[in-house]
């Protein structure tokens, strides 16, 4: 159409070089999904960015949630109107690298800008996640989570148990829920937010065993399940008896249960280390953060966690101008940068994603004066990164992890055992894989 | 259904209709088009290539035994959310018709909550239905009874249900009081001298004469069940557990905007309004009959 | 059964002894039922929000309304003032119920009066479109909009959300009520279509307009994925987006800015409502042989 043509090529001339109009500004869209505390310590990231420099001006805009902001992004993009940069979460990685020319992977903008962005500078496990299994990245880490062991240390002083020596092995686990609950000393003396992403996935990379072949699918698309290993679904079982028992209850998907957490109802309640901020606000009870429990029988000492969250994509636009990649080059090298990579782990209860950022945050004492806050970057830092946790790379992952929940919400209602629920979920997510795999090579 | 009495020509009414139809056209119908004939291909999210295939998103929607499950559910969910919203606002309108003090204040705290963001509502009802922390839910089992909605299938659905259903509820109390209103008095006032009481003449005279109104009502009550139910469903229980309160459109929303498979969700959308539109159809045929002058 | 005579909507002003026991017990439990989340949400706002947090919502509110003028004038947490949020929601919503009012009772008009070749499909067409999930027809939809240029405008914003199946149906419905003898006085009157439209139809159709008004008002004031797609514009922000913004996803999240700020986004369409009851309806009890 004839208006979009001219309106186009009014971009196209305002984001050239401009010749001697200093004021004249390249103007970079950031679309993404953080709301409340977040939102605002998104627009001082931005604000902060903007007052440094003048020829760059970035826009942050909501675009609602993590789901909406990547619809929006695909129908942006299929009218030709893409934003520079869209904050995708970590399940949307696998769709993200098969759209091909719709993004530009940070390592051609690296090459084609120059800008100086260091791989090396990014912590392995956080890196990895969003990187191609050459170790190239694609997207750039921008909030990251990990899952932590919240407790009660009250609910623990009941029961008679040590608040500062927290359960470190499931066995431990077990047994204090046990002792939990015969003392009455909390509602509920376990439950888990996300227990696919915690339960599962966390799981299999905690104990170097593989969510799926192929390296957890990074090395193909035809990446099968393997969550119906004897150790997935032993330990799936073991929640299941639990919950027979009433030391483990089920309390919802996803983050249906995070309401739980603030207020104290349970003992140990397994949930994301973003929920930090919230914890020292709201809640009116002595809790304490501690690593994720293991099997010593699998493993003896257990690798990273991995990482959940999201990272942002540049998106390619038919007339983007090569100096407005350099604009979105620049303006990840600024967010990666220590002091900003500090300020926005410090701010907003995620990691750092950086070495720098970590390292500052210690000098500054920040974490003397919020012991606990570095027990995430911790847990993603300890051991070898290795294949089995580095990540998930699996097309339609949010749909394998919600056939997960459908299979275990029928064993926890008592229609099936952990063994059939796995193996339910593994032919179903197969199937669902296929079909990514088919719709990718076309 | 059509009437008798009519005026000439058909240049006017060409004009009159034209801006709707115009607007239909481009935002809805070239929209829905292209919906439609990205159910016959298979493409990845982004669009950069795509295969003609056909019909076989849909013969693989069909093969899969929880997609039939999930269209019986849908139809039940529909009829209980229909005829319980239905029932529950024509008590109130006619309660709320009768000369009564006050009669201004309860019909605007009726309609009120038709007013409530989405957004909050679905919060609201966690607020309310938590097993945990719920105002409801945590009397419930203190009271020894086991309300768990994320284990318990049938409370899901209930809960969901209700949600939908309170959200209706205004919505029907505000038309049915309008087409309480439409009644000429006289017809009231002469059916009261011959003596008819007050059910007799409910069920007589004013539940027919409000058939237009109960006709139009079912249609769009279908409808929202089956489709503007999606934010509230989805926010309390995702469509769990299991795939208890997955109703259809859940499922479109899982398909084309979770897992961006468009070729499934424009297929389950084309079977969503094709059965929506029959069961409209057969609607108009068979009961729209009834109403007419 | 025909409704021989018909007349303007009217209140059924019946003297009676007794208070109405009946309807009065009714109605209370109706509005305790029904209006219990309203009042839930007016009491968060005068608690604290770490406690809504913990899942100590009371239902009795405190004397505490500070968060009102923080929100009107601030906003929460980077949102736009909650006034201008207000201000941008009530514009979209106006136009939107007026334009879909308008359009539709023209189309219904020209579909149930009048024959002309196609008029069934037209009005089918119209009416399916309520049958369509707007998930599937984002995408699509987002491109006829780009392709007009309507992205990030007041226009983009409220025009394709006119055409109006509901409100065509209803008048419709209405439409086709209307008995003969009405027309053929007109008729004989030497009233032309239009005339009849304006002088009759209208009228008659009041109590129904008022109740769309009421309707459609609300759908407008509630929409929440088309300007979030359309609007890249913080300055376009509705009041729902505004409320979404608020609440915080793996953050906290001040529950009594939420609170409040939903309390007034409920203010405008109760003064919809109440003005609806008011000209609509009351002020035409003169129609009334």
């Amino acid at each position: 159409m004839k208006r979009r043509t001219v309106l186009t090529g009014a971009v196209a001339l305002s984001a050239a070089p401009s010749l001697g109009r200093a004021a004249e500004r390249t103007k970079i869209v950031w679309w993404h999904a953080m709301t409340a505390a977040l939102g605002e310590q998104v627009n001082h990231l931005v604000d902060a960015f903007n007052r440094s420099q003048d020829a760059i001006e970035v826009q942050a805009i909501y675009k609602g949630g993590y789901a909406d902001v990547l619809t929006a992004t695909i129908a942006a993009f299929r009218a030709g109107q893409a934003p520079h940069l869209a904050q995708i979460f970590e399940v949307g990685t696998g769709s993200m690298l098969a759209a091909g020319k719709a993004t530009k992977q940070v390592w051609e903008l690296i090459k084609e800008t120059g800008v100086g962005i260091d791989p090396n500078a990014y912590i392995p496990a956080v890196r990895g996640y969003y990187s191609l299994s050459d170790g190239r990245m694609a997207s750039m880490p921008f909030n990251s989570s990990t899952a932590v062991m919240w407790y009660s240390k009250d609910a623990f002083r009941k029961a008679g148990l040590d608040p500062d020596k927290p359960p470190a092995t499931w066995p431990e686990v077990l047994k204090a829920a046990e002792t939990i609950k015969s003392k009455d000393a909390a509602e509920i003396p376990v439950t888990s937010s996300w227990l696919s992403w915690i339960q599962l996935e966390q799981y299999s990379a905690l104990h170097d065993i593989p969510f799926a072949s192929k390296a957890d699918g990074f090395d193909g698309l035809d990446a099968q399940l393997e969550i119906n290993s004897r150790a997935h679904v032993r330990h799936m079982q073991r929640l299941l008896d639990m919950a027979k028992d009433g030391t483990f209850k089920y309390t919802g998907r996803d983050n249906q249960p995070d309401q739980l957490l603030v207020s104290g109802k349970a003992g140990i309640h397994f949930n994301s280390s973003g929920m930090r901020g919230d914890m020292v606000k709201s809640a009116r009870f002595d809790w304490g953060e501690a690593f994720l429990p293991y099997d010593p029988e699998i493993i003896k000492s257990p690798l990273n966690s991995i990482i959940g969250g999201a990272s942002l994509w540049t998106m390619t636009a038919p007339n983007r101008t090569a100096e407005e990649y350099k604009a979105v080059a620049a303006f990840l090298q600024f967010i990666g940068k220590p002091d900003n990579d500090a300020y926005w782990h410090q701010h907003t209860g995620y990691v750092p994603v950086t070495f720098g950022g970590f390292q500052l945050s210690q000098q500054q004492g920040f974490y003397d004066k919020n012991p606990g806050a570095d027990l995430p970057a911790k847990q993603l830092t300890r051991g070898t990164v290795t294949n089995n946790s580095r990540g998930l790379r699996l097309g339609r992952l949010l749909e394998i992890r919600n056939i997960i929940y459908e299979e275990m919400e029928k064993a926890f209602q008592g229609g099936q055992t952990a063994q059939q629920a796995m193996d339910g979920a593994v032919s179903r997510g197969n199937r669902v894989l296929r079909e990514f795999e088919k719709s990718v090579k076309s | 259904m059509e009437r008798r009495t009519v005026f000439e020509g058909w240049l006017l009414p060409v004009l009159l209709v034209l801006p709707q139809l115009l607007l239909t056209g481009f935002f809805f119908l070239w929209p829905a088009g292209e919906a439609i004939w990205s159910s016959l291909i298979r493409a990845d999210p982004f669009g950069l290539g795509s295969t003609f295939v056909g019909l076989e998103n849909f013969s693989e929607l069909f093969s899969d035994p929880l997609y039939v499950d999930s269209i019986i559910r849908t139809v039940i969910f529909c009829a209980a959310v229909s005829l319980l919203s239905m029932s529950v606002a024509l008590l109130l309108a006619v309660f709320a018709d009768r000369h009564i003090a006050g009669r201004a204040i309860y019909r605007t705290l009726l309609i009120w909550p038709y007013a409530v963001a989405p957004a909050v509502s679905a919060v609201l009802w966690l607020f309310i239905l938590n097993p945990q922390v719920g105002l409801l839910g945590r009397w419930l089992n203190s009271r020894g009874i086991a309300w768990d909605y994320t284990i318990n299938g049938g409370q899901a659905m209930l809960m969901v249900i209700v949600a939908s259903a309170w959200k209706q509820v205004s919505y029907n109390f505000i038309f049915f009081l309008a087409g309480l209103q439409s009644i000429p008095r006289a017809v009231v006032e002469a059916a009261r001298m011959d003596g008819a009481k007050g059910w007799h003449r409910f069920r007589t005279i004013t539940f027919p004469l409000l058939s237009p109104t109960t006709f139009f009502l079912l249609v769009v009550n279908l409808v929202y069940a089956a489709f503007d139910t999606f934010g509230t469903i989805y926010a309390l229980t995702h469509g769990g557990p299991g795939k208890d309160t997955e109703t259809l459109v859940i499922k479109v929303y899982r398909d084309g905007v979770v897992n961006l498979d468009l070729g499934s969700s424009s297929a389950q959308s084309v079977v969503l309004m094709a059965g929506v539109i029959a069961l409209t159809a057969i609607q108009f045929r068979f009961i729209g009959r009834r109403t007419s002058a | 059964m025909s409704q021989a005579i018909i007349s303007a909507p009217i209140e059924h002003v019946v003297p009676r002894q007794r208070p109405d026991w009946l309807a009065h017990i009714v109605l209370a439990i109706g509005v305790l039922l029904f209006a219990l989340p309203v009042w839930l949400v007016f009491a968060g706002s005068t608690q604290d929000s770490g406690a809504i947090t913990r899942g100590e919502l009371s239902l009795l509110p405190s004397l505490d309304l500070s968060a009102y003028p923080r929100v009107l004038l601030h906003g929460s947490m980077g949102t736009e003032p909650v006034w201008h949020m207000l201000l941008v929601s009530g514009g979209m919503a106006l136009a939107i119920a007026l334009g879909k009012i308008v359009i539709s009772i023209l189309s219904a008009y020209a579909v149930v009066f009048f024959r002309f070749p196609f008029r069934h499909a037209a009005f089918w067409l119209i009416f399916i479109t309520l049958m369509l999930p707007v998930e599937v027809r984002i995408i699509p939809t987002y491109s006829v909009m780009a392709n007009f240029g309507l992205i990030n405008s007041f226009t983009g914003l409220t025009v394709p959300l006119i055409a109006s199946a509901t409100a065509t149906l209803l008048f419709r419905q209405v439409f086709v009520a209307i008995p003969d003898e009405l027309v053929e006085a007109a008729r004989m009157d030497g009233a032309g279509p239009l005339r009849f439209l304006r002088d009759i139809l209208i009228p008659v159709s009041a109590a129904n307009i008022a109740a769309l008004f009421v309707i459609l008002f609300v759908y407008g004031w509630n929409q929440y994925l088309w300007p979030l797609l359309v609007a890249t514009d913080p300055g376009l922000d509705t009041i729902v987006i505004g409320i979404v913004k608020m609440i915080g996803v793996e953050t906290q999240t001040d529950w009594s800015s939420v609170m409040a700020t939903a309390v007034l986004a409920l203010l405008p369409p109760i003064v919809v409502v109440v003005l609806m009851q008011r000209w609509f309806v009351a002020g035409l009890t003169e129609g009334e042989k």
